[in-house]
């Protein structure tokens, strides 16, 4: 460069012949790139063919059955020393079903689908919905409202065209269950319900396919593999089943998305390490996630029992006792994770969200007692209303009856006492407990705050 | 003697959501060992706030809870008959079925 420099035209023109000559050289790149393509197909297309037994390199990659795309797709599998070519075949031939494409299966499924397992089932019977999105990220928004069966197929297919993906879109029943997990190897139970396990684990006793079980709940997962090889059974574990208190829902108590994330992504990993007989499957073991503690402790657990009601010597579950059993009633939860609808007040307790809504614009003199917990009442709550949860109505009872007094003395005249929660439960429990102990006049809004944004105010945030 | 115990799975929720407690408990009056039968009397007597029954099912613990003794399930080492010795880890968990 000159001294005194070239001024801003010449600078242009330069920087324009530059940008000729760079894309002149490109296009005599990108000929002489096609030529060389043109001629690896040449001799692709003779080895496929078979029309040339000379070419031995190419015959040897095709005798273990992988094509020259699947040796492109898998290479990174196929360069470890401890996986290989003979594991990617195994893959390739084996058959996984995924029940559930929620938090877990989601990963479970990008993952099972994109290694190469040659048919991969998805069992769903629920639509995507928004408060999915943060975990179940398999799904898309476009996809919302939707068949959750239809978009994780989509999604799989994405990731790899290759593969058979077949979709069951039912719930999995005693009438259904034989015939579609019998279609497959191994089966990954990615619900989240009880009687569903037990029911997953009987089946798959009775046709003796490995089962990859994951859970997982607020910031805690858990992992483990059932029946393989002569290992327990979910039953053998739990014989019986846990109150139905201690069976928490991710819509209740939440959960944070990247914990059924990691605990999806494990299962995919046991599956493939199942399909492709590579390692030492979770068996007789159980991975235990902290994720608040960043801990991973995977522990002991007993072998099979032989008292076990499915897979005992003398105790197994025949075929007919699987399809008459009832796993709704023997764990008593369902296996929708719809929540429950109590009715325990009379009609006269209770009112309904437009009736509330008409007292309220009509300035009637009243307390509003929500009785949800204190951290759900700070996400949303109805104007004017009095936050004490249910599990410590008892101990500050005095609260309402000196907000009752203050509104009473206000208006010098009775005022009325309202409960409402999340769903309509829970009110009507705090509306017994009221009415015993003097409130005699006490009702509980119909449907909660859920029926408020439903029936009343469809700007009202649902959580 | 000495011991660690931790809950999870949602017990930690009976005990003022504190799922590690370092503990000092004795050798019961006219014994020699502790076992696990008397740890769990005194888990429950000294740790759990609430719900007792979301924990205890007559003289065990309640379905759906798994207790290790040193990461592994106690019912490979005797259940209640385990000899618990100086710094064990004995964990309860209750067992999760979201998703």
């Amino acid at each position: 460069m000159e001294h005194k420099g070239p001024d801003g035209a010449a600078i242009r023109r330069e920087i324009e012949s530059l940008k000729a000559t760079k894309a002149d050289i490109e296009s005599q790149i990108s000929s002489l790139e096609a030529r060389l393509r043109d001629m690896n197909l040449g001799t692709e297309a003779v080895s496929i063919n078979g029309s040339c037994p000379l070419t031995s390199a190419v015959d040897v990659s095709l005798r273990h059955g992988l094509s020259p795309d699947m040796i492109h797709r898998y290479s990174r599998h196929l360069l470890l020393p401890s996986f290989g070519v003979e594991a990617q075949s195994n893959l390739l031939k084996a058959s996984i079903l995924v029940v559930g494409a929620g938090g877990l299966g989601s990963p479970a499924l990008l993952y099972l689908a994109s290694c190469g397992v040659g048919r991969l089932g998805i069992v769903d019977n629920d639509v995507v919905e928004l408060n999915n999105m943060h975990r179940q990220i398999i799904h898309t928004e476009a996809y919302i409202g939707q068949p959750k069966v239809e978009s994780a197929a989509e999604a799989c297919r994405a990731v790899n065209s290759t593969i058979q993906i077949v979709k069951h879109k039912e719930a999995l029943r005693t009438s259904n269950a034989l015939k579609i997990m019998s279609q497959y190897d191994i089966v990954v139970d990615a619900t989240d319900n009880a009687p569903s396990r037990y029911m997953i684990s009987d089946c798959c006793v009775l046709l003796g396919k490995p089962l990859v079980s994951g859970a997982a709940l607020g910031l805690e997962g858990q992992l483990t593999v059932y029946n393989y090889k002569g290992g327990p059974c979910y039953r053998c574990l739990f014989p019986t089943p846990p109150p139905t208190t201690a069976c928490q829902r991710c819509s209740d108590s939440g959960v944070l998305g990247v914990v059924p994330g990691i605990i999806g992504c494990l299962q995919a990993l046991e599956a493939i390490k199942i399909a492709s007989s590579v390692g030492e499957p979770l068996s007789g073991r159980m991975l235990l996630f902290d994720a608040l503690s960043a801990r991973i402790r995977i522990v002991k657990i007993r072998g099979k029992s032989s008292e076990c009601a499915a897979c005992g010597e003398t105790t197994r579950f025949t075929v007919e006792q699987f399809q008459n059993f009832d796993y709704e009633k023997f764990t008593q939860s369902p296996m929708v994770a719809s929540p429950p609808k109590l009715n325990l007040l009379p009609q006269d307790s209770r009112i309904s969200g437009i009736e509330y809504s008409k007292i309220v614009k009509d300035g009637e003199a009243h307390i509003l007692v929500d009785v949800r917990p204190e951290h759900h009442f700070r996400i949303v709550s109805l104007p004017n209303s009095l936050n004490v949860p249910l599990s410590a109505l008892e101990n500050r009872v005095s609260e309402i009856s000196l907000a009752m007094k203050e509104i009473e003395g206000q208006n010098g005249k009775g005022a009325s006492l309202f409960v409402i929660c999340r769903r309509g439960n829970d009110s009507q429990r705090a509306v017994q407990y009221l009415q015993k102990v003097g409130f005699t006049s006490a009702k509980d809004i119909v449907g909660g705050i859920e029926g408020w944004a439903g029936e009343v105010d469809p700007s009202f945030p649902a959580y | 003697m000495q011991l660690t115990v931790e809950f999870g799975g949602g017990l930690e929720l009976l005990c003022d959501s504190v799922k590690i407690h370092s503990v000092n408990v004795d050798v019961p009056n006219g014994e020699e060992k502790l076992t696990m039968g008397d740890f769990l009397m005194w888990v429950s007597k000294n740790l759990i706030k609430e719900r007792p029954e979301m924990f205890i099912k007559g003289d065990t613990v309640r379905p759906g809870v798994l207790v290790l003794v040193n990461d592994c399930d106690w019912e490979l080492t005797g259940q209640l008959e385990t000899t618990l010795e100086e710094q064990d880890v004995v964990v309860f968990i209750s067992t999760l079925h979201g998703g």
